[in-house]
């Protein structure tokens, strides 16, 4: 294992014949949260669905000292690599419950006994989802979606959480509570590689940040050093929010 | 027709009703997962009713050369797939995993076969031999192109449709198969003959019903089937991936499939032909249900075989016309009252 937990090497992804992302290097030590921010269109959700499997990718990709390019997503979901992805993509015709029990899928097939307790821990962290345990994914609230999706992907008990934009959509006192959360993970344990447009809450909950554009990494370096730099400062932490219409 | 004959054709369509919402059920189970219009399920059927038939006159049915010309085909297969990707040292548990339970039933149906075993045991044979097919089918035909278009799928199913529909014909030759009834007799309810045989049809059908509901509502293999029909992306990040799903819901659409060819065993004749008319039945219901919804697929097929039945009374020579021409009506008020979803990815 050593310092890295996850570690891309000159990653490249494509969409056919177009490159959406051009050999980035990054990586994420254990009880990290690092950030990575750009504008739209820079290649942050690529890079994560190629990190996470469900696309392609030539490069280097090593999770925990092995080399998973060629694993499918299941074995990386199994090896404790969990994505939160833009879409959140819930089973919105099943209820609360059930979205957050499949999130634990791959523990079922491992016969892990813990996901009750597991179950518990995620409605102390958010008691609006054990309200509303029955009702369907489909017909919650943006923010309760939001929770639901970050809540059934710590069902399954992540080593590293990948978040593409968390605060997608939301109002802003719910992106207060849901990056407060994510402090809270991060107080718990858990390493989380984070996607974000809202540049400023990012870099402020951030240990490490990246800045993506048009497929490259642009800068990198300590978040507190990033927030002070100038491009950033004139490009992504500006009074109106990039990429809000 | 006077209150007895109507009630013994309900009696008969709703046998066969049953029947066809087994198909019905696995036909929407199979779309909803793996997006596949499942035209050979009723070939799944055929056999099914072809090899309890073989079994009761002690011969060796011929789809156990089928299990094993499927099991063979799926291990070479998988042994390319090994070799490409250089996991040799998973190969001795891949093929075991592939081979045991093929392997184990075919040497049990052919020894076992001229004993004359009890109905039980045959039916359980049938069961054995038919459900493992579906995997196995999935493995070899539909996993390698599972990103594919709904058509591309619908026009490889049909494909499998006639190579089954041959195989049938070289397996099992161009007579058909009656079984004998699993109960003989009956009694009189109201008035009425109530058949042995056509309760153990509703009992049958309806356990395997429950067994469903209770399958996909509590246990989470039955969840994350749902799941995968629901949101495909969101079911391969939870780990849940299609290779399983895709293997899962053949296997249950084949031994949903060997379970229609036993109840229809003794009500009909079988030839190695008759699965795609069962299976367009149960397809009418399926698509009663916009090929979504499971209890109104169920629903859908009861009534196509309480059509067929009264249909056959009144009109005997038109009763498949009749029940065919029902899927327009069906299909214009289905265009007129679903909304329309957007097809998601
Ligand atoms: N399925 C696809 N097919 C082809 N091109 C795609 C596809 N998805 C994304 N792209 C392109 O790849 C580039 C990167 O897209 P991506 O979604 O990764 O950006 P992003 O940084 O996540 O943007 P946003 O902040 O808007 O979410 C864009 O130019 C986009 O048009
Ligand atoms: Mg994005």
């Amino acid at each position: 294992m050593g310092q890295v937990l996850i570690r891309l090497d000159q990653v490249s992804v494509s969409y056919g014949r177009v490159e959406a992302v051009h050999s980035v290097s990054l990586s994420v030590a254990p009880g990290q949260i690092v950030s990575v921010i750009g504008p739209n269109g820079a290649g942050k959700t690529t890079l994560l669905s190629a990190t996470m499997g469900l696309l392609r990718a030539r490069g280097g990709l090593e999770f925990l000292g092995e080399n998973i390019r060629e694993w499918p997503v299941e074995q990386r979901v199994a090896a404790g690599l969990v994505l939160v992805p833009e879409r959140r993509e819930l089973f919105a015709d099943m209820g609360v419950e059930d979205n957050l029990l499949l999130g634990a899928f791959q523990r079922y097939l491992k016969r892990d006994r813990r996901i009750n307790s597991t179950l518990d821990e995620v409605y102390t962290r958010f008691p609006r989802l054990k309200e509303r345990r029955v009702q369907l994914a489909g017909t919650l609230s943006g923010g309760e979606r939001q929770m639901l999706a970050l809540g059934r992907a710590l069902m399954g008990k992540p080593t590293l959480l990948m978040l593409d934009e968390p605060s997608l959509g939301l109002a802003p006192i719910i992106v207060r509570e849901i990056f407060h959360i994510l402090a809270g993970l991060r107080q718990d344990g858990v390493s989380i590689l984070l996607v974000e447009q809202n540049a400023r809450a990012a870099l402020q909950v951030s240990d490490y940040g990246y800045v993506l554009e048009t497929g490259e990494v642009a800068l990198h370096g300590q978040s507190d050093e990033l927030a002070q730099d100038q491009r950033v400062a004139a490009s992504y932490l500006g009074a109106a929010r990039k990429g809000n219409p | 027709m006077d209150f007895q004959i109507a009630a013994l054709l309900a009696q008969d369509g709703l046998t066969n009703g049953a029947i066809y919402a087994l198909l019905a059920l696995a036909l929407v189970l199979v779309f909803g997962v793996t997006r596949v219009i499942f035209v050979p399920q009723g070939e799944f059927v055929a056999f099914g009713a072809l090899t309890l038939a073989a079994l009761q006159m002690g011969k060796t049915p011929g789809t156990v050369w089928l299990l094993l010309g499927m099991t063979l085909a799926a291990a070479v297969l998988e042994s390319y797939r090994c070799g490409r990707a250089g996991t040799w040292r998973r190969w001795p548990r891949e093929m075991l995993v592939l081979a045991a339970f093929p392997l184990a039933v075919a040497l049990a149906s052919y020894f076992l076969a001229p004993l004359q075993l009890p109905l039980w045991a045959q039916v359980l044979l049938t069961f054995c031999i038919i459900t493992p097919m579906g995997p196995l089918l999935y493995r070899l035909a539909f996993q390698p192109v599972a990103e594919a278009s709904v058509l591309v799928l619908l026009i490889l199913a049909v494909a499998i449709h006639f190579v089954f529909v041959g195989l049938g014909l070289f397996l099992f030759g161009a007579e058909g198969s009656r079984t004998p009834p699993f109960g003989s007799g009956g009694f009189e309810a109201l008035g009425v003959n109530v058949s042995n045989q056509a309760l153990w049809v509703y009992a049958v059908s309806s356990a395997l019903i429950v067994a469903l509901y209770l399958f996909f509502g509590r246990t989470i293999f039955g969840k994350a089937l749902r799941a995968t029909a629901m949101n495909r992306v969101g079911a391969r990040l939870i780990g849940a991936s299609p290779n399983f799903a895709g293997r899962l819901t053949f296997t249950l659409a084949a031994a949903l499939g060997a379970a229609s060819g036993v109840l229809i065993g003794p009500i009909t004749t079988v030839y190695y032909d008759s699965g795609f008319l069962i299976g367009l039945k149960g397809f009418v219901g399926a698509i009663i249900g916009g090929l979504v919804s499971y209890p109104i697929a169920a629903l859908g097929a009861l009534l196509v075989g309480l059509l067929e039945s009264y249909a056959s009374f009144w009109a005997s020579a038109y009763k498949e016309i009749i029940v065919f021409t029902l899927i327009i009506p069906v299909l214009l008020w289905r265009s007129l009252t679903t909304t329309h979803h957007e097809e998601e990815e």
